[in-house]
């Protein structure tokens, strides 16, 4: 009973952004952005550079407070360091003084190191636990530092641009195993990424994101694992990507059975 | 294949040695054919003869001894200062800006300046040479924990916080051990100006210490033990570098550009 419960209190939580703006400066990055994330959905938020998704991300995670709106994390304000939530970014950031597997054990408590040792086991580098980061490849790396973040059991996972740095073969591998733990975690996972195939291939939902607003919100109901040369998958990521690069829709072909749930009206 | 292995690993060893040999042969040689005058520089074994006959009076161990303490005492007095004060003007902004320029007029200033006025202040005791080799040595430890704690990679620092580390935390497991070969670099820079230091100070007013053996040799003319003390000051250098290295190498184990040093 008691397992249970702790089990169903380990699913993902609800992300809420209301109003969200976000200036550096007098330079807007982020102008009014509204979004609720289900727990458990993953989503993928793509743009050009510069677009605001890092910056929409950092903000979901409390590493910075937004100009006006508010964000609000399993009903309460982010907070960084909570255990609620774990952040990768694009490099692995481990330490370099310590071994693989005191990197995975960062931030937990001694009595609960097992749930390290499980955790490395878990991206299948359980072998390399004593080696120092420097001697790991950079997708390696990655799979420590995804490690790190699994073993506090997150309820989001927030990925910024966590394969932007990897090659095509690595980059697929880690995507294949993101999602496998993201189906057993059952964890919130939101991930900024400009690889539009890899937003196709990984998220239930894409927003694009275009100057600083949501262009095009979009569910995605592709089973899973998802067929890259699929015909419906190459659909949805021609349409995700003529948002993404601004193509004016006179120019679009059309895209058969595809609703987005939400498009910006493009005045230009 | 093994012998071959072990000759090559033992001429290795063998190399940095090769130049200190060399000039003590010419050296020899150079006395014993007359050309170097034992009144201007005597010979190797001269030299040894008079470390000998010191060794076995037990007053050289002493000096030694007394030396060594000095320059230990003074740079952990110094060196702490540094340290503490290079972390947390690294570490905390607010510090930086009360502290930093000050302690950089400071370190422009040589600190063997300060000789007449340590005098007039401490007398000729030993305070005075704790106190001159503390000030010597604090600045490159402060000036290297400052920068080390400045260039921990920030990326780290964010990634830290994300993952709920306190203050204390952040700074032993994060800072502390990124700002580490910076640090080091200061001790081994320290170590120079801390032997540096000790022989001025036991020049000018001591009754012990190889500096004191040195300028007592010189009033007497005994050219032996003047060179003897030099090379005393020499050894005991090496070995405080030999030291600091096998820190370097203990400490800094995760890093690529030490492990194989």
């Amino acid at each position: 009973m008691q397992m249970h419960t702790t089990r169903t209190a380990a699913k993902g939580v609800t992300i809420e952004a209301t109003a969200l703006e976000m200036a550096f400066g007098p330079r807007l990055v982020l102008r009014g952005v509204d979004l609720t994330i289900q727990p458990g959905e993953f989503v993928a938020i793509v743009g050009q550079s510069g677009c605001g998704k890092s910056t929409l991300l950092r903000l979901l995670a409390g590493l910075e407070q937004p100009s006006e709106g508010a964000v609000s994390l399993a009903g309460g304000a982010p907070r960084p360091g909570s255990p609620l939530v774990r952040m990768m970014f694009q490099d692995a950031r481990l330490l370099p003084w310590r071994r693989v597997l005191d990197n995975i054990a960062l931030g937990l408590p001694s009595q609960r190191h097992a749930e390290a040792e499980a955790a490395l086991a878990e991206v299948g580098l359980a072998e390399r636990r004593r080696d120092w980061p420097s001697i790991l490849s950079g997708g390696q790396r990655q799979r420590v530092a995804l490690a790190r973040a699994l073993a506090s059991r997150p309820r989001a996972l927030l990925l910024d641009e966590p394969l932007g740095a990897l090659d095509a073969l690595t980059r697929l591998d880690m995507q294949g195993l993101i999602e496998r733990v993201w189906q057993e975690h059952g964890f919130t996972a939101v991930l900024v990424t400009h690889d539009v195939e890899e937003a196709v291939a990984l998220a239930d939902r894409i927003i694009v994101l275009a100057s600083g607003q949501i262009a095009l919100d979009l569910h995605i109901d592709l089973p899973r694992p998802r067929d890259h040369a699929s015909r419906r998958f190459t659909d949805i990521k021609k349409m995700v990507l003529d948002e993404v690069l601004g193509v004016r829709p006179e120019h679009r072909e059309p895209v058969q059975s595809l609703v987005p749930a939400r498009r910006l009206a493009r005045t230009a | 294949m093994m012998t071959a292995r072990l000759q090559d690993g033992l001429l290795r060893q063998a190399v940095p040695w090769v130049v200190p040999a060399l000039i003590l042969i010419v050296w020899q040689a150079l006395s014993m054919a007359g050309i170097i005058a034992a009144r201007v520089l005597p010979a190797p074994t001269a030299v040894a003869q008079a470390g000998v006959e010191l060794f076995t009076e037990g007053t050289l161990i002493q000096d030694v001894a007394i030396s060594a303490r000095r320059a230990l005492l003074g740079l952990l007095i110094g060196g702490s200062v540094g340290f503490v004060l290079g972390l947390v003007n690294g570490f905390f902004p607010w510090g930086a800006r009360l502290l930093d320029s000050s302690v950089q007029m400071g370190r422009n200033v040589p600190h063997l300046a300060l000789i007449p006025l340590v005098i007039l202040w401490f007398g000729i005791g030993e305070p005075a040479r704790l106190f001159l080799v503390a000030i010597g040595v604090a600045f490159p430890i402060y000036i290297n924990t400052y920068h080390g704690v400045r260039n921990v990679d920030a990326g780290l620092i964010e990634m830290s916080k994300t993952y709920g580390l306190t203050t204390w935390q952040l700074l032993r497991q994060v800072i502390l051990p990124g700002a580490l070969p910076s640090i080091l670099v200061g001790l081994r820079y320290a170590l120079g100006i801390m032997w540096l230091t000790l022989i001025v100070a036991e020049s000018i007013a001591a009754t012990s210490g190889i500096g004191y053996v040195t300028m007592n040799a010189r009033e007497f003319l005994q050219t032996d033990v003047l060179v003897l003390g030099i090379l005393l000051y020499a050894l005991l250098g090496k070995a405080a570098d030999v030291a600091a290295r096998a820190l370097e190498r203990r400490l800094l184990a995760w890093n690529p550009a030490y492990a194989q040093a």
